[in-house]
């Protein structure tokens, strides 16, 4: 059951890093824009 | 295995233990290469310069022949999810996936090769048309699957996919211009190495998401969870047959409902630049205009998520009468906004009418979980999403219309975008009285038990 627990966490870990470090990646971009230009 | 049963359905059935959470992100694989289409006006410039380089040459590409790439991409999501929304949800997520990325990665390959052979045909056919299909069935492949996974918060599940769809667009433009900064040479802009690159990187992205979706196993519930054995007011129980939900007066409401919200957001979308500028005459520069563009970007996909994951708690109908009450009252405070000379006030009323129009986006798919229940959720979400391809009609439209008939009877540019913003409210409201005619559906529309049995 413990394996099974840690492997689904490292399953999420992977996935959500997968695509939540792009989209972070592209909302900073944005935003580091955005405030440039109000500046 | 063949490829063909790995992507079936029965081989998709999650094994015992499979985190729901996983499915999210399999959604999101999918969603944020698709909402690549909002950011597709980057290529725009460098497509009109693919044979001058450095300027347009007679022989070269018009932005207005351009804009039909997109505008075509958008019709076929439309046509695409109404007429292939069944087959979606009766061949399962990951069959659709696998599709969506075969026509997404497809049709950039096809318009790399549109622009290697210098034809603005081919790029109509392979972006606008398959490129299309891609996204009208990458768009509604994971909605049922989500609310089968969450039938406790089926409104947030549905939000983060679609809060992707909305994200997609902060991915692909930074990459779509350092790509084409990396294949440019001085006689070549790199367009083309860049459709081949993005379809390659597409295809692989929404790969995974298609490894990792899996669908609940039969009689599959979340811990703790009970499932509700009566309907209650606006929540259904039942199922309604795909086909047998447009002859239901709540489809026809809720696509209303859709289309009165989307019309209001993408008219003045469009027209966020030039109405920031024109409304503070020497106050908004071309440059803050930009970044209030993105600014309101990011409020337009946090308000996927925060609205969807609202209406959970708050339920879809009043969810719904948020945004069409508050809307209706801050497009009329807009007007006030410019005479004023308000800057601030004019971002926040902007910030949360397009957190609500992104929000109007997210809630339906469950608003029609609520009504039709989750067996042809899918399909159901797939035929109303030509309010969206009607809405991108009428919107700009209406919008582009009324602002030169007033510049041309004399109305000072400053003054111009009033009587549209009173327009969009009176969308609103007759939104808002769509939203109030809805009541539960007829039990006559329901589906025999034996029927609505998810078959694997």
């Amino acid at each position: 059951m413990n394996n099974a627990a840690s492997g689904n966490g490292l399953k999420l870990v992977l996935a959500w890093g997968f695509v939540g470090i792009p989209l972070a990646w592209g909302v900073i971009q944005t935003l580091i824009n955005a405030l440039k230009l109000f500046q | 295995m063949s490829l063909s049963s790995l992507l079936d359905k029965k081989h998709s059935i999650a094994p015992p233990g499979y985190s729901r959470w996983l499915i999210p992100p399999a959604a999101l694989c999918v969603h944020l290469c698709i909402g690549q289409a909002y950011a597709f006006s980057v290529f725009n410039l460098p497509m009109t310069k693919l044979l001058g380089v450095t300027q347009s040459t007679p022989d070269d590409w018009k932005l207005t022949d351009l804009g039909w790439i997109f505008s075509l991409g958008i019709f076929f999501l439309g046509v695409s999810a109404a007429l292939l929304g069944r087959w979606v949800e009766e061949g399962g997520p990951r069959k659709a996936m696998f599709t969506a990325a075969l026509c997404w990665a497809g049709g950039f390959v096809i318009s790399a090769f549109g622009c290697y052979i210098h034809n603005l045909w081919v790029i109509y056919f392979g972006y606008g048309i398959l490129g299309g299909f891609g996204l009208g069935i990458g768009y509604i492949s994971p909605v049922s699957t989500l609310i089968k996974w969450f039938p406790d918060r089926p409104g947030m599940a549905t939000g983060m996919a679609i809060m992707g769809f909305g994200g997609g667009a902060f991915i692909a433009a930074p990459l779509s211009v350092w790509l084409m900064s990396k294949f440019a040479t001085q006689t070549h802009v790199g367009v083309a190495e860049t459709f081949l690159a993005m379809g390659a990187i597409y295809f692989c992205f929404m790969m995974v998401g298609a490894a990792i979706v899996r669908i609940p196993a039969p009689g599959w519930k979340p811990e703790g969870y009970t499932p509700p054995v009566e309907a209650r007011k606006l929540i259904t129980t039942q199922n309604v047959f795909v086909y047998d939900a447009l002859k239901t007066p709540q489809f026809w409401l809720i696509w209303w409902v859709l289309c009165l919200n989307v019309t209001a957001g993408i008219g003045v979308l469009g027209q966020a630049s030039a109405m920031s500028q024109e409304m503070f005459p020497d106050r908004v520069t071309p440059v803050m205009a930009a970044s209030f563009v993105g600014l309101m970007s990011l409020f337009n996909m946090g308000g996927r998520f925060f609205w969807a994951s609202m209406s959970d708690f708050l339920g879809r109908k009043n969810t719904y009468f948020i945004f069409f009450a508050l809307g209706t009252v801050l497009y009329a405070l807009i007007p006030n906004t410019g005479a004023a000379g308000n800057i601030p006030l004019f971002v926040i009323c902007y910030a949360v009418i397009f957190s609500m129009y992104g929000g109007g986006f997210a809630t339906v798919p469950a608003y029609l979980r609520d009504m039709f229940g989750t067996r042809y959720v899918g399909a159901i979400h797939g035929l109303l999403l030509t309010a969206w391809s009607m809405a991108g009609i009428f919107g700009p439209v209406l919008v582009n219309y009324i602002r030169e008939y007033n510049v041309t009877h004399g109305v000072a540019k400053a003054q111009a975008y009033n009587v549209t913003m009173y327009v969009m409210a009176v969308l609103l409201v007759c939104g808002f009285i769509c939203n109030l005619c809805l009541k539960a559906v007829h039990e006559r529309h329901h589906m025999k038990l034996e029927e609505a049995e998810d078959f694997i």
